[in-house]
């Protein structure tokens, strides 16, 4: 019972991130129909943003709360900018094309983010940039506090990425139905040559779709690299694929179906490896995604929309 | 007669081919060998993942995994059959006969892992099918590197010698002979109907799912091949040869050659692999500059080099299902 418990905590604490990172991707396929291949990657940045800023800060040598927000805060704005950029420079001149082409934009982007962090450095800055391929040690925000309730491990670090990732959840919630952009984001999702003409400026609501959930990325990052503190230039790779089957489990471009669809795979996860096949923890979401395109393709919340000619 | 004009067309390109690449195999120093054999593999994985990403105009990136389970297939053939001679042969046709067979049997099993990927993701549109095998590339990793039969992360070594020049080439010509072929019969027409509008062949009664289904099979058995080749030239099977960073290698010469245009992939697979080897010092690089030109290329041309012309359409005498009468 006590290992049912400690899975359920650790397959929650996983679940929340993939929660998070799958919104960005339901999102912006909700706007765009585009799989945003480089969102895992955005991630990657946001950890690695943390990590510069928390150095600059010396959030090693003197951890306190107030430069734990700043580092939290600054990745974010500096993954919502990349976000706008990305969308600024390489998808939307392709907004017309065949999707195929922004598809391998996607791909190109993702590869570039990826690599471009492996190169050697430039020697500029006292810390290297680019960090290079070697994981690097992120400087932990505040003291690690480890109580075992009835023999279950849980750490301060557990209940704060718990409380912050739902906090996000609920906010992004809120934004989505309650905001006069959520509405206009619905609206662009639903139909954005319509959106269009009823007076929405769908250039700013897909930029700001795109900063939305690259945020939401760097919230995930930050969560991971405080828990977990190795980060490296391919950290994005697997939790991007992850989030992604998040997403179509849910139904891709629905919003609380990419909660849900983040947290099942993380407990799935997390069960299946720790009780029956521990070294194929990798493959267990890749037969998710294999079931659900074979069972229900248009994942547990999402519609099957006819295609119009 | 005409069933026998029939076969010798088909496998004209084999026998003009074969005498061909024997002469530049004696003529050839070992270095300039090495370098062509590696870029022959490119050329067959280049053509092979042309079938799937500009014939039918789905998107793999994943062609490294079908590679090796190719790869591994062949590899442990040959060596469980290193010591092996079949009997009323003289050993160096032993050997070639057991390399061919395993060449094949990695195909096959390539095909039916192309099989087991292809059919939940192409059932629904392309950008499925660009996820889910970025996906098996990475998990026919984990497995290799979790199974201690295929010598987990260590990999495979100590593998013969088999591949020669001559083998890289012909296995080039059957590839393009393939693709070509392919590209002038029924099922390449009914891939092309996909590709220009999916809902459009499908109305017109084409089976849109198996056709790609089956040109995914295709094509990754014929990168289980490019695996066995390698795997057999550099005597060595590890994961690390089969990373995505092959794959997307192999994406980039098919964008760059042109979607869709089988003379493209091989000019550019060439180009590509010859000029990686005169920059060896810039190997670091070679990843940021290949996503570097593949967004500058989506942005700036998208449709890469030939577009979806054939050198073939120049020479109208070497278009494939001419046929006298037929208007041109």
């Amino acid at each position: 019972m006590t290992e049912f418990f400690q899975h359920l905590v650790n397959g929650l604490s996983v679940g929340t991130i993939y929660a998070l990172i799958a919104l960005g991707y339901t999102m912006v396929y909700g706007v765009l129909k585009l799989i945003n291949f480089a969102h895992g990657d955005v991630y990657m940045v946001g950890a690695f943003s943390g990590f510069y800023l928390a150095h600059a800060l010396g959030v090693e040598q003197r951890p306190t709360a107030g430069k734990a927000f700043v580092v939290f805060v600054g990745s974010m704005i500096v993954c919502g900018a990349l976000g706008v950029i990305i969308e600024r420079f390489a998808y939307r001149p392709l907004r017309q094309r065949p999707r195929l082409t922004a598809l391998i934009t996607a791909i190109g982007v993702s590869f570039l983010l990826e690599y471009g962090f492996q190169l050697p450095s430039f020697g500029l800055t006292a810390l290297p940039f680019p960090p290079g391929p070697t994981p690097r040690f992120f400087p932990q925000p505040f003291e690690r506090i480890s109580w075992a309730i009835g023999g279950v491990e849980l750490s301060n670090y557990d209940v704060v990425s718990l409380l912050v990732a739902f906090g996000f959840m609920l906010g992004l919630q809120l934004v989505v139905y309650r905001t006069r952009f959520g509405t206009a984001m619905r609206a662009v999702s639903f139909d954005a040559q319509v959106a269009g003409l009823m007076g929405i400026n769908v250039n700013r609501v897909i930029a700001g779709t795109f900063a939305l959930g690259s945020v939401l990325a760097a919230v995930a990052a930050l969560l991971v690299a405080g828990s977990r503190p190795s980060i490296d230039p391919i950290m994005g790779l697997m939790p991007g694929l992850k989030a992604f089957v998040a997403a179509v489990f849910g139904g891709i471009g629905n919003v609380p179906g990419a909660m849900v669809g983040g947290l099942v795979l993380g407990l799935a996860e997390e069960y299946v490896a720790g009780y029956w096949l521990s070294s194929y923890r990798d493959a267990i979401a890749f037969a998710i995604l294999i079931v659900v395109l074979l069972v229900r393709p248009e994942g547990l919340f999402g519609r099957t929309r006819a295609e119009k000619v | 007669m005409r069933a026998l004009r029939l076969v010798l067309r088909s496998l004209l390109p084999f026998l003009v081919g074969l005498p061909i690449l024997w002469l530049l195999q004696g003529g050839l120093s070992e270095a300039w060998a090495i370098i062509l054999m590696s870029a022959g593999v490119n050329v067959i994985l280049a053509v092979s993942l042309n079938v799937v990403n500009g014939f039918t105009g789905q998107f793999s990136i994943g062609h490294a995994g079908f590679m090796a389970v190719g790869a591994y297939t062949a590899a442990k053939i040959t060596m469980a059959a290193r010591d092996v001679q079949i009997v009323g042969l003289p050993p160096g046709a032993s050997d070639a006969l057991i390399f061919l067979l395993a060449l094949l049997a990695g195909m096959l099993l390539a095909g039916l892992a192309g099989l087991l990927v292809g059919m939940p993701s192409l059932r629904l549109r392309g950008d499925y099918l660009a996820i889910v095998t970025l996906g098996f590339n990475e998990i026919i990793r984990v497995i290799i590197e979790n199974t201690a039969f295929l010598g987990q992360a260590t990999g495979i070594s100590g593998l013969p010698r088999r591949t020669t020049f001559v083998w890289v080439g012909m296995g080039a010509i059957a590839t393009v002979a393939m693709a070509r072929r392919l590209a002038g019969s029924t099922h390449g027409r009914a891939l092309l109907a996909i590709r220009e509008d999916e809902v459009a062949a499908e109305a017109m009664g084409v089976d849109t799912t198996g056709y790609k289904v089956r040109a995914f099979v295709i094509s990754s058995a014929f990168a289980g091949l490019a695996g066995g080749l390698l795997v057999h030239l550099i005597q060595l099977c590890t994961p690390r040869t089969f990373t995505f960073v092959k794959s997307i290698e192999v994406v980039v010469m098919v964008v760059l050659g042109g979607l869709g245009s089988v003379t493209g992939s091989l000019v550019a697979a060439l180009v590509l692999s010859l000029a990686l080897e005169g920059l060896r010092e810039l190997q670091e690089y070679r990843m940021v500059m290949y996503s570097l030109l593949l967004i500058v290329l989506m942005l700036t041309r998208p449709s890469g080099i030939f577009g979806t012309r054939e050198i073939w359409d120049w020479l109208p005498r070497l278009r494939p299902g001419r046929r006298e009468g037929a208007p041109p």
